[in-house]
């Protein structure tokens, strides 16, 4: 039945696809890992879009784009890590609004950039193993930016767990006062971590509007950042479930559409909800499995802290 | 340096002054957004927040829309409050909204053109019906499972924005629509309108079951054994069960009843202001009750206040692009700008600013 | 919604229709979109600027953008019939109702409907037969296809979006025989990603010519960066894919949008209904790439000018149904009713239209 589905350009478009999910997911799970629930990365992921798109046209350079990405989703970031670290706001309420505010911002802002083209970004082009056959364009023809992504999520399961600053953060989001009398500066690493988690949404953003899409277009990510909140809990906060989780997202919506254009007798309105359902049934199936372990939520996801002393 | 102490007990005063202090916050931040682009900002803040209620032309007719926007906020808000009291995160009220419109009206359509008075009310539990069954998938796969209702809630949003689709290019069509995807109008048909009370304010049917509501939320949660439990669930999940609360029963009511609530909210939403189902009725309530909630501070008369605030800025929103025009995108970043400054301000409630030295 | 229609009504005879005594002819747009979507919004938002261009001072353009359909809606073209608007131009589907609803309550304000059916003594409808433009794309695709195979994007299954695909079939069928069409269903008017994805799927599974039935220019993009062709959708999208490009088809709703206006200024307005093609230009097919050999290009011109003339309907038989049910017979020209309300595919296409 799939006689005519090539596999390996299926699993070349879902890596292409799942990027935008796996850089803002990973930058949330640091976040939240930290303690904090920032819900604003659809809003983070579209200044990002939206920024990275301004550097990298008036540049010519996608690299120094991606920074710009990575700052205007940091500084975005860091108008919620205020609001919820001084000033002790509610950090739902301020993650959405942090939405609102940047799907308004990047549309301001992206209104000189309606119709213009991004310069194109590298792509890894090795003589000999990148003209292999199946694993040439599976692992060694990509654009630079997808293999960050994927050494962002080796590079952050690598601090969290094997380095003192990791395990210092974790110590934050598992209990604040306790880290508070050992001595850390909660708010600071939970600014830090807040940074991050925008500057890794912003990449996230403009890996569509630099690379996926290349274009730039008002409200462009479409509930992409939703999905990432989804994914950062999907993986039980470990980073490389959340490799697992977007590329399974990815690759199931990737995999509906090739289907309908093989001519599948299957309803395209079914097919269309098929990536959030099979969601949905492999994580109850791997949760199903650790019932009785914890689900390894940071302990205080969203808790507010104030030192009193 | 600077910083805060936490005061003995809440001021009073400034329960009252934060929101003064956030309006002029609001009023200076985005004041400046819009001279930045090139508007008068008295002009734009005179038309978002004074010209619904007094401008001679747009006034009386803005007046009747506050309800019919703030309404459905608040209903959702309401169910998701108990909830989010307990830690029990449902982010996908707007899935249930959908879901609960799609099965009322069903019934509805199923009728058509029945008369009579009930015909009404059954599409209203059924509505309320489908949004608890569509709440009740995370419910049992959080209770049996343990599967988090976060990720299971919101990615029903997105299998109903399909299932809408499904339905109204499929079963729910007009058979007299030329194929257009959208269902019969309700409205057309006196026994599935949903009636308007008081015209003046815009008070439909639904304003008044939204007052009950919240009401009886209240009492559910200030007065009842279940809303003390829902409480200590939330302040420590451990506590609770050594006090012989059943954390399913919880999740099962949480969930529950914010899914009928949003339910309910979608049914009246295609009885009523939109009078029929269309791929694109569902305007996103769900999430945005999701911020009427916590602004409202989890409370009933907060979120009254919440709703009826957010109605305001969508409806003088839609002004200021009239009338100045402003484009859409510009109206979002003042929201976002007046609902970090409300939220940036409360922290005085509890805390207060003090000068001390550096304490190492 | 006979039961709310007198919510406003007493506010507006209140006012004696503020705004009727005003010199200059206010007119009202109000868009489902951004108008930086760079495709339906955005071209009627053209149009807008055309009137403006036009008529100059003597007109005042107003417009509300990301409107959504229904309650909304009928708020906001509340508010610009209490601003005084003399016309109101509602350009998607989902404001038929709310246009309706208000007219009633505003019997001096003059409305048009963008793509409905319900019309009323100050609503018109228009629309455009973009059928027409499918047909020459057609053409032209059905040649330039090596692999024989075409990919088309499409939103949601109703009449405009079928009547489009199979336009678009049997024109490419007339010129090659083998030509297959694959049809992705998205399931939105607007995604970015979720197009660029389709465009991607329909590659992979072998077309080398895009078509697409949804607003973004993301497909254009990625036809561009795979080195195949496509073609504009509503607006001209030129610069998005300078190689892959072949043509477009262009929603130009200014002469329209102009002449109703003049109507108002003159007093001669009346409701109609329109559904423009190629002839009157509200349908235009966008400058052909040179990448199409010059016969093609010919015999396509020649196609959209002899639609234009009104010597050649896209729809003429024999067509039989995909069930093989004959649905034109020999000669047999499709008229507007059934093609207003197309719900089948026609002979040939592969795959079921979902229902």
């Amino acid at each position: 039945m799939f006689g005519d589905l090539s596999l390996v350009s299926l699993i070349v478009s879902l890596m292409i696809a799942s990027t935008p999910i796996l850089f803002a997911a990973t930058g949330e799970l640091v976040v939240e890992k930290a303690g904090v629930l920032n819900l604003g990365v659809e809003g983070m992921m579209l200044i990002g879009a939206i920024s990275g798109f301004a550097v990298a046209v008036s540049t010519g350079n996608p690299i120094v784009g991606f920074l710009g990405a990575a700052a205007g989703g940091a500084i975005a970031a860091l108008i919620f890590g205020v609001l919820t670290q001084y000033l002790l706001s509610n950090q739902v309420a301020t993650g959405l609004a942090l939405t609102l505010f940047g799907t308004g911002v990047s549309a301001l802002m992206g209104q000189p950039y309606n119709g213009l083209k991004p310069p194109p970004s590298p792509r890894l082009d090795i003589p000999v193993l990148s003209d292999l056959p199946v694993v040439g364009p599976i692992l060694f023809s990509h654009d630079i930016m997808l293999y960050v992504s994927l050494l962002l999520v080796a590079a952050v399961w690598y601090f969290l767990y094997r380095t003192r600053g990791g395990l210092i953060l974790r110590a934050v989001g598992e209990d604040h006062n306790a880290a508070h009398s050992l001595g850390y500066n909660v708010i600071l690493i939970r600014l830090g971590a807040i940074a991050f988690g925008g500057a890794c949404a912003g990449v996230g953003g403009a890996y569509l509007s630099l690379i996926r899409v290349p274009q730039w277009t008002q409200d462009m990510t479409a509930g992409v950042g939703w999905i990432a909140l989804a994914i950062v809990v999907f993986a039980s906060w470990k980073p490389y479930r959340v490799i697992l989780g977007a590329y399974l997202f990815g690759g199931v919506t990737v995999l509906q559409l090739n289907l309908q254009a093989l001519g599948v007798n299957i309803s395209a309105a079914y097919l269309s909800m098929t990536p959030f359902i099979v969601t949905i049934v492999v994580l109850v199936i791997m949760s199903a499995n650790r019932r009785k372990t914890s689900l390894n939520a940071p302990a205080m996801l969203g808790r507010i802290f104030h030192a009193s002393h | 340096m600077l910083r805060l102490e936490r005061r003995r007990q809440s001021s009073r005063i400034m329960f009252w002054t934060t929101p003064l202090i956030a309006v002029a916050l609001t009023l200076i931040i985005g004041g400046i957004l819009f001279a930045i682009l090139g508007v008068n900002p008295f002009a734009a803040m005179k038309i978002i927040f004074l010209d619904p209620f007094f401008h001679e032309t747009y006034g009386p007719y803005s007046r009747t829309q506050f309800l019919v926007k703030a309404v459905p906020l608040i209903l959702i808000a309401t169910g998701l409050s108990v909830g989010f009291r307990a830690g029990i995160w449902n982010i996908g009220a707007e899935g249930q909204f959908v879901m609960g419109a799609i099965a009322g009206a069903a019934v509805g359509l199923a009728l058509y053109p029945a008369e009579g008075w009930w015909v009404l009310p059954l599409m209203a539990i059924v509505g309320a019906l489908g949004g608890f069954l569509w709440a009740m998938i995370p419910a049992i796969l959080k209770i049996k499972f343990n599967a988090n209702e976060i990720l299971v809630s919101l990615m029903l949003v997105y299998v109903s924005y399909n299932f809408l689709a499904a339905m109204v290019t499929g079963p729910l069509k007009n058979p007299d629509g030329f194929g257009f995807p959208d269902s019969r109008n309700f409205t057309d048909v006196e026994a599935t309108t949903l009636p308007l009370l008081y015209e003046p304010l815009g008070l439909y049917t639904s304003g008044v079951v939204a007052l009950i509501i919240v009401i009886a939320a209240y009492i559910l949660m200030e007065k009842h054994l279940l809303g003390f439990q829902v409480k200590v669930t939330g302040q420590s999940p451990r506590a609770a069960k050594f006090s012989g609360v059943k954390p399913a029963l919880i999740i099962a009511m949480c969930l529950g009843l914010s899914g009928a609530l949003a339910g309910l909210a979608g049914l009246f939403e295609v009885t009523g202001p939109a009078g029929k189902l269309t791929t694109n009725f569902p305007v996103g309530y769900g999430f945005t009750a999701i911020i009427v909630a916590f602004l409202g501070r989890l409370h009933p008369i907060g979120i009254i206040i919440a709703g009826l605030l957010m109605a305001l800025t969508y409806i003088g929103g839609e002004l200021a692009q009239l009338v100045l025009n402003l484009p859409a995108p510009a109206i979002q970043v003042f929201q976002g700008i007046m609902l970090f400054s409300i939220l940036a301000v409360e922290v005085f409630i509890n805390y207060r600013l003090v000068w001390k030295k550096e304490a190492v | 919604m006979k039961f709310k229609t007198s919510l406003a009504a007493a506010a507006a005879l209140a006012l004696g229709l503020a705004g009727a005594a005003s010199a200059q002819t206010k007119v009202g747009f109000i868009y489902v979109g951004p108008v930086g979507d760079l495709g339906w919004s955005y071209e009627h938002d053209q149009g807008r600027l055309a009137v403006e261009e036009h008529f100059g001072d003597a007109v005042e353009t107003t417009y509300v953008e990301s409107v959504p359909e229904g309650a909304d809606a009928e708020r906001v073209l509340t508010q610009m019939a209490l601003g005084g608007a003399d016309i109101i131009f509602t350009t998607s589907f989902g404001y038929m109702d709310p246009t309706i609803n208000v007219a009633e309550k505003f019997p001096n304000v003059m409305f048009e409907h963008a793509t409905g059916y319900k019309r009323a003594d100050n609503v018109s409808t228009y629309s455009a037969r973009f059928y027409e433009g499918r047909h020459v794309i057609g053409l032209i695709a059905g040649e330039m296809t090596e692999t024989n195979t075409i990919g088309y994007i499409a939103s949601f299954p109703i009449p405009e979006v079928v009547r489009g695909i199979n336009a678009a079939y049997l024109a490419a069928k007339s010129v090659n025989p083998d030509v297959e069409f694959k049809v992705v269903w998205v399931y939105t008017w607007f995604d970015p990603g979720k197009e660029a994805d389709a465009a991607n799927a329909l590659i992979e599974q072998g077309a080398d010519v895009i078509m697409q039935h949804t607003d973004s220019p993301a497909a254009m993009t990625i036809a561009e960066e795979k080195g195949i062709y496509a073609f504009g959708q509503a607006s001209d999208m030129m610069q998005f894919g300078p190689n892959a490009r072949l043509s477009s088809i262009i929603d130009n709703w200014a002469p329209y949008y102009i002449e109703r206006v003049q109507a108002v200024i003159d007093g001669t307005w009346e409701s109609t209904d329109t559904w423009d093609g190629i002839g009157p230009g509200m349908v235009e097919i966008g400058e052909f790439s040179d990448k199409i050999p010059a016969d093609v290009a010919a015999r396509a011109q020649a196609a959209a000018d002899a639609i234009a003339a009104g010597t050649l309907h896209p729809f003429t038989g024999p067509i039989n149904k995909q069930d093989g049910t004959p649905w034109l017979a020999a000669g047999e020209v499709a008229d507007d009713g059934t093609l207003a309300t197309m719900d089948f595919y026609v002979e040939g296409i592969v795959g079921e239209l979902p229902q």
